[in-house]
């Protein structure tokens, strides 16, 4: 039973949830970031998130010291994209990384396409198409008054005047509008091919079809008329799990 | 009856009543050494830092090799896209200082912002991505230096990964195989500004402008000091070795004065998803935790960082704030756009101040820079590509 007392996800049956508790405990990386909890709160009073959100490291890494399934659960459906991966938890005495944990939690919930992640990451979705398909994340063309009406009017006139002044900046890499820098073909290539080796893109199928599919169908194109078979560029992860 | 209280006027504590002292040094282990066995086992092939190269000390007193030139320039997605001047800057003193650097087309970003965002990716990915890198770095014949504090972070936290984790290897090394790549890790792991701090005496024997009246606060990138903390960069003569040395050694070389804030520690509120689509979070802790308090604590005329998100977010957050009567208004940049400032770098053509959103004119007004005469300089550049007679603007018009 979750320490919540208005715990949202009582119907979800525990193997269900001990399944993802698993999942998560299995990561190579679990085991460096969990070393038990004093319970000092030092993560808590570092942590930006805690702050504005009901959200707390210590209680991360509490639960999952006592292995409470049922509250791992509630964390990873809403918590869990609160935290703002700063990593100032680390000040842990105990060198527990609960900003660890979460990175580890995040990759179970997207991987199993969560409707939570989903929703978390659905105003993103096109981030994650800029960087999987060019390698910079960031794009000067992204800086548009309606996306930014926060960050002033300077952002206009960075809209207004953009094809010019990228042109204005000496480094001849950074004369692009809609790349951080002049990405080569090849390398853009080469990092499709590591998203395919490493079972990304199935991943990215799971929290935005749409996406996975202009991915897919662009990048292949782009790699078919480069001479590549795409054929050998197999997840190689699950082949490492067959073997 | 109620009393009413008087108003309690919130006094900061000042830099000179606070006590800086370090402890004893902490056993580390050297992870280069484990590198090199990794190597005499013909598992990857380490980059050794280029001679000549400066040592400086890291947190817990091991000596890390800075190098002077053959830089394989590792950009930021974040800095690069929005923030042109960082780059620009850093290119711009390496010319001044006759040093050769690369500035490739064959590098992808980290794309750690993205994984710190979404985790739509894992670990066999991002280190395959670090390694293809840093293997097109010794393929070109330079050695990556990075100028973002959450690219160096991530790498880092990778190199612990890769030492620590044979399966992690092993799949590393697959993937460079299919790409038909060598596997290779440098002997460091660099960041611009240790380069900056390594340099800033060189910087400072080059700088034209007076800074003595300048006041600065610095904000530390939390992936620069929070992530792997054993690798960055500390000074015992620079607050007893307690915070790390690199920005606030610049400015003190610079004759800048560095102010201290109770907040000096905490996160920039950037928060990788939260600045892109839940800025409010960002927005809020940027101004109240940091530029509020910096404000109140020591009104300083800049405030100076060395990183894609805090530079972006500590910057941008000021203008709403604004409406809520909040205690803001100081301009933010890197400390290599600082630097090539002091050098007399010109501050839209160079130094791209025109992509920041606070009034930096106050500024530069007390740095001695006549911001009314660059800007014209920079708008004739600008009609002369519209006009089409050139095509962009080089480093001829740069330089000069």
């Amino acid at each position: 039973m979750s320490i919540y007392s208005d715990a949202k996800y009582t119907d979800v049956p525990l193997e269900k949830k001990q399944e993802l508790f698993d999942e998560v405990k299995a990561d190579m990386r679990y085991d460096h970031q969990l070393y038990g909890c004093y319970e000092c709160g030092i993560c808590v009073a570092a942590c930006p998130s805690a702050r504005f959100y009901d959200f707390s490291p210590r209680v991360f890494a509490q639960v999952m010291a006592r292995e409470d399934v049922d509250t791992f659960y509630e964390l990873l459906n809403d918590s869990v994209w609160d935290c703002s991966q700063c990593f100032s938890c680390t000040r842990c005495p105990r060198q527990n990384n609960p900003g660890g944990i979460i990175t580890i939690m995040r990759e179970v919930a997207v991987n199993h396409g969560m409707q939570s992640a989903k929703d978390a990451l659905k105003a993103y979705s096109r981030i994650i198409y800029k960087i999987m398909s060019t390698g910079t994340q960031v794009a000067p063309d992204m800086l548009q008054p309606d996306f930014f009406p926060d960050w002033g009017p300077d952002v206009k006139q960075v809209s207004d005047n953009l094809d010019v002044w990228r042109r204005c900046v000496p480094p001849e890499t950074m004369h692009t509008t809609e790349l951080a820098w002049d990405v080569s073909e090849k390398t853009r290539l080469e990092l499709y091919m590591i998203w395919k080796l490493t079972g990304n893109l199935e991943m990215i199928e799971k929290i935005d079809e749409g996406i996975f599919m202009i991915l897919e169908e662009v990048m292949e194109e782009l790699l078919e008329e480069n001479g590549y078979d795409i054929d050998d560029y197999e997840n190689l992860l699950e082949e490492e799990e067959d073997e | 009856m109620q009393q009413t209280l008087a108003k309690k006027e919130f006094t900061p504590p000042q830099v000179s009543s606070r006590e800086f002292k370090r402890d004893n040094l902490p056993p580390t282990d050297d992870y280069r050494e484990q590198l090199f066995e990794l190597e005499k086992a013909g598992e990857l092939e380490v980059q050794r830092v280029p001679e000549p190269y400066v040592e400086l000390e890291t947190k817990y007193g091991r000596k890390k090799k800075i190098p002077h030139q053959m830089t394989w320039h590792h950009k930021s997605c974040g800095q690069c896209g929005h923030i042109p001047g960082y780059s620009t800057s850093i290119f711009w003193i390496n010319r001044k200082l006759g040093f050769e650097y690369h500035d490739p087309r064959d590098q992808t970003s980290c794309t750690a912002w993205n994984y710190y965002a979404s985790s739509t990716s894992n670990s066999a990915a991002q280190a395959g991505i670090a390694v293809r890198n840093f293997s097109q770095a010794k393929i070109d014949g330079y050695f990556p230096v990075i100028h973002c504090g959450t690219s160096y972070g991530h790498y880092k936290e990778t190199r612990e990964q890769l030492l620590h984790y044979p399966v992690l290897r092993r799949q590393v090394r697959k993937i460079m195989d299919r790409l038909k790549m060598p596997f290779v890790f440098p002997e460091e792991i660099v960041h611009y500004s240790e380069w900056v701090h390594a340099m800033r005496d060189r910087i400072a024997e080059l700088q034209v402008l007076d800074l003595s009246k300048v006041t600065v606060t610095v904000h530390p990138a939390c992936h620069y000091h929070k992530l792997v903390v054993e690798d960055a960069v500390y000074d015992r003569d620079l607050f007893d070795g307690q915070r790390t040395a690199i920005i606030s050694g610049l400015v003190d070389a610079l004759g800048a004065k560095v102010g201290d804030y109770s907040t000096w520690h905490d996160c920039c509120g950037f928060g990788f998803r939260h600045i892109l689509v839940s800025r409010d979070f960002s927005r809020s802790f940027a101004t109240t935790r940091k530029i509020e308090r910096m404000k109140e604590e020591v009104n300083p005329d800049v405030t100076l960082t060395h990183d894609t998100g805090c530079v972006t977010t500590l910057d941008k957050s000021q203008f709403a704030a604004q409406a809520h009567k909040k205690n803001v208004g100081i301009p933010v940049m890197s400390d290599a756009q600082f630097a090539a400032l002091a050098m007399g770098a010109h501050p839209y053509i160079v130094c791209q101040l025109h992509w920041h959103g606070v009034d930096m004119k106050p500024l530069l007004e007390k740095m001695g820079i006549d911001h009314k005469k660059a800007w014209e300089e920079f708008e004739v550049q600008a009609e002369r590509i519209k006009a089409g007679e050139i095509e962009y603007i080089s480093w001829k018009e740069a330089d000069a």
